[in-house]
């Protein structure tokens, strides 16, 4: 089953080498892994998908938790969050078929970037799934360049990541 | 006060009550050991190879407790560290690593002497630090120290650019900064400290799987005081030895691949398994699916991540070994067991520790003898291979702490600078390094070190001219075919000491052991005893790879 993990880290040079590398050394499969900037500054918060059984993800967290620069874990999968992924996608697009791309896409909400020639970029956000359908509902015109950021994810409602938690840093 | 930061580094190291610094200088770390050079508080210790200087803070550290120091150069002196390192981390053995770095400016440029240290430790050190902002070192150097030696101990690294450690700095001295990100739990959950003590009092057939983390903790006392209480039999990892008396009546002696019959029986029989500060390593073992299948496993351990990573654990209970236990014991009452450690004495009289004597010198009876004569409170030292499995069957350890031996890592190249390290950090208790002909040889330049330093060092070399562990593994696995194991040249180690003005001694008969042992362990003073042992002789009992532990067999 695949599981979602909310890791906050200390902002410090090296703390992406070392959650990749623990992965790596661990033998644990890293599906995505996003990580950027939260509302303090010294703390950056990566979203981990980590395929496996509840015994797997158990040792990934608690291997986690071993860094001294990851200040909390929690494995969200089973609590009501909302996830986004972002897509970018260059497609072939005739001028003939233009229209007939950017209504298809539409559907999906996705806007048109860039056009040019031969193609257009489109960006759509959405959870994984609806990101999915729209890569496949472009892909018999020919996808000429695709690039996803991985799944970043929050709880919903007012309860954060910091508190509590199945594998909280007690 | 505005002073060097190299400067600032020493007195943070005095600060932290640091003694004794092993290491070698460099051109990148210069100016830390021109800082040292006035220093009255740090000793330093110049060894003859860096990774001398990481197993010596090793040792040091196993029998103070202490953080052991060690610091080397950049580029190859920081390689030559990472065996030590990665030893100290396997043992999690605390200690503090400085290593030199090129100048900021050059660093990713693969400028001389360049290697990217804190990267190649990130896997063997519990953290590690490369100072860019000379004001952040004094915190930097505390927090290190406070990581190496709580929770799970081990080795934190601190790479210092040459340039950063020149500049000078207005020196305050702000002390350790909280992390957030590390908070080791000591007290256990006191709800599953009851249920544990309600397993134990339903249990009919307990067996106490006692590692590294009761000497860690320092909870011999306590472990004796369980045992004893709950009448459960005791039996050691092999970085739990010397953590139980050896010559208990409850104590089973080590378990695994080449622990005794009986402990190895009674872990298998056993229906409650409590396991204190252990961690299934695969050498214990072995098969683990067969590994005490009828038992429930009480696991307590300071790390959480050891809880649940190997085997099915009934009751986890994270929390240090000694602070669990003193919670523990007021809640268990004295138990008889008559009948189970009426069994275990069974299995202990049918499957005894032994070896066969035949005339020729055993190394086996060697350990009996130094046992006999220490009283088995020596600090024992050891390499890694045959005669490390024979310390640990046949020498009855008395005091905590006294065994010092590269557990996890098992790396050859250990015991003489480790023996120097420990030897430093106890100059009053007597050190003995038992070692073989094939370890001696990976480190033997710290001979140099010892003598420089006076250190009072009986090195025991049973020397059966081969690569002993491995020649028994192409025995069993190999058919004979005895592949690089069997030494074509054997130096003389007598005369080798003769080179360094150590007394030496070449014994081949039970008999030479039994006449001049004595005298050599009395007199002050280093002394090699160079002991030819026959080569076939074997460690037994042994586990056979994909084995369960029931199956030892002899050999």
């Amino acid at each position: 089953m695949r599981h979602t993990l909310a890791v906050l880290v200390e902002n410090n040079p090296g703390v992406l080498a070392r959650v990749a590398g623990l992965f790596s050394r661990r033998g644990f499969n890293i599906e995505s892994l996003t990580v950027g900037r939260t509302e303090s500054h010294d703390v950056s918060r990566m979203t981990i998908v980590v395929d496996g059984d509840d015994q797997l993800i158990e040792q990934v967290s608690k291997q986690l938790h071993k860094l001294i620069d990851v200040i909390k874990v929690r494995d969200i999968t089973a609590e009501e969050h909302v996830d986004r992924d972002l897509v970018m996608v260059k497609v072939n697009a005739d001028p003939n078929q233009r229209v007939e791309i950017m209504n298809m896409a539409e559907v999906f909400r996705a806007r048109v970037v860039d056009l040019a020639g031969k193609t257009i970029t489109f960006e759509c956000t959405g959870n994984e799934g609806k990101i999915t359908a729209f890569e496949e509902s472009l892909r018999p015109y020919g996808i000429r360049e695709l690039v996803r950021t991985g799944k970043v994810a929050m709880l919903r409602g007012s309860r954060l990541p910091g508190a509590g938690g199945s594998w909280s840093a007690e | 006060m505005q002073i060097k930061l190299a400067e600032a580094l020493v007195q943070c190291l005095e600060k932290e009550k640091v003694e004794v610094v092993f290491g070698y200088p460099g051109g990148a770390i210069l100016p830390v050991y021109d800082a040292l050079y006035n220093s009255t508080k740090v000793r330093h210790i110049l060894v003859r190879h860096e990774q001398g200087a990481a197993h010596a803070a090793d040792g040091y550290a196993r029998v103070t407790g202490k953080t052991g120091v060690c610091m080397a150069t950049s580029g190859p002196g920081a390689t030559n560290l990472l065996t030590g390192i990665a030893n100290a981390y396997m043992d999690s053995i605390p200690m503090v690593i400085f290593t030199g770095q090129v100048p900021t400016i050059q660093i990713g440029t693969d400028a001389f002497q360049e290697v990217d240290i804190t990267g190649i430790t990130m896997p063997v050190t519990k953290h590690n630090y490369l100072v860019k902002d000379p004001r952040k070192l004094p915190e930097i150097v505390h927090n290190a120290f406070h990581i190496a030696s709580t929770g799970r101990p081990g080795p934190v690294l601190i790479d210092l650019p040459r340039d950063i450690v020149s500049q000078t700095i207005q020196f305050t001295d702000s002390g350790p900064m909280p992390l957030r990100g590390y908070r080791p739990t000591y007290r256990g959950h006191s709800f599953k400290i009851q249920e544990v003590a309600k397993m134990i009092k339903s249990s009919k057939r307990p067996v106490i799987y006692a590692g590294g983390g009761v000497l860690s903790s320092g909870a011999q006392d306590e472990l004796l005081e369980l045992a004893e209480l709950i009448s459960a039999p005791v039996t050691n990892t092999f970085m739990g030895l010397s953590g139980f008396p050896g010559e208990h009546p409850l104590f089973l002696g080590m378990l695994g691949l080449h622990g005794t019959r009986y402990a190895n029986l009674a872990v298998t029989e056993c229906d409650l398994l409590i396991a204190l500060g252990a961690r299934f390593d695969d050498r214990v073992t072995m098969k683990l699916k067969e590994f005490a299948p009828k038992a429930s496993v009480v696991h307590i351990d300071i790390d959480p991540a050891e809880i649940g990573k190997l085997v099915n654990t009934h009751v986890p209970l994270v929390g240090d070994v000694k602070t669990v236990l003193k919670a523990l014991l007021p809640l268990l009452e004295k138990e008889d067991r008559t009948p189970w450690l009426h069994r275990i004495h069974e299995i202990k009289e049918e499957h005894p520790l032994t070896y066969r004597r035949n005339g020729t010198l055993k190394p086996q009876f060697i350990i009996e003898q130094i046992c006999r004569l220490t009283g088995g409170e020596a600090i024992v030292v050891t390499d890694v291979g045959q005669h490390q499995m024979w310390v640990a069957q046949f020498y009855k350890f008395h005091r905590p702490g006294m065994l010092v031996s590269s557990g996890g890592l098992g790396c050859m190249g250990f015991g003489l600078p480790a023996a120097i390290g420990a030897k430093t950090g106890r100059p009053e208790r007597p050190t003995i390094l038992v070692t073989g002909d094939g370890s001696f040889q990976m480190t033997m330049q710290e001979l140099g070190t010892m003598m420089e330093q006076g250190l009072d060092i009986k090195i025991v070399i049973l020397n059966n001219q081969a690569l002993g562990m491995v020649r028994q593994l192409q025995q069993f696995y190999c058919e004979g075919r005895y592949m690089a194991t069997n030494f074509q040249f054997h130096p003389d180690f007598c005369q080798l000491a003769k080179a360094y003005g150590i007394p030496a001694y070449s014994w081949n008969r039970e008999e030479d052991v039994l006449q001049a042992l004595p005298q050599v362990l009395a007199t002050r003073g280093p002394a090699i005893m160079n002991c030819i042992i026959p080569v076939e002789e074997n460690v037994t009992p042994m586990v056979m790879s994909g084995k369960g532990i029931h199956e030892a067999i002899e050999c």
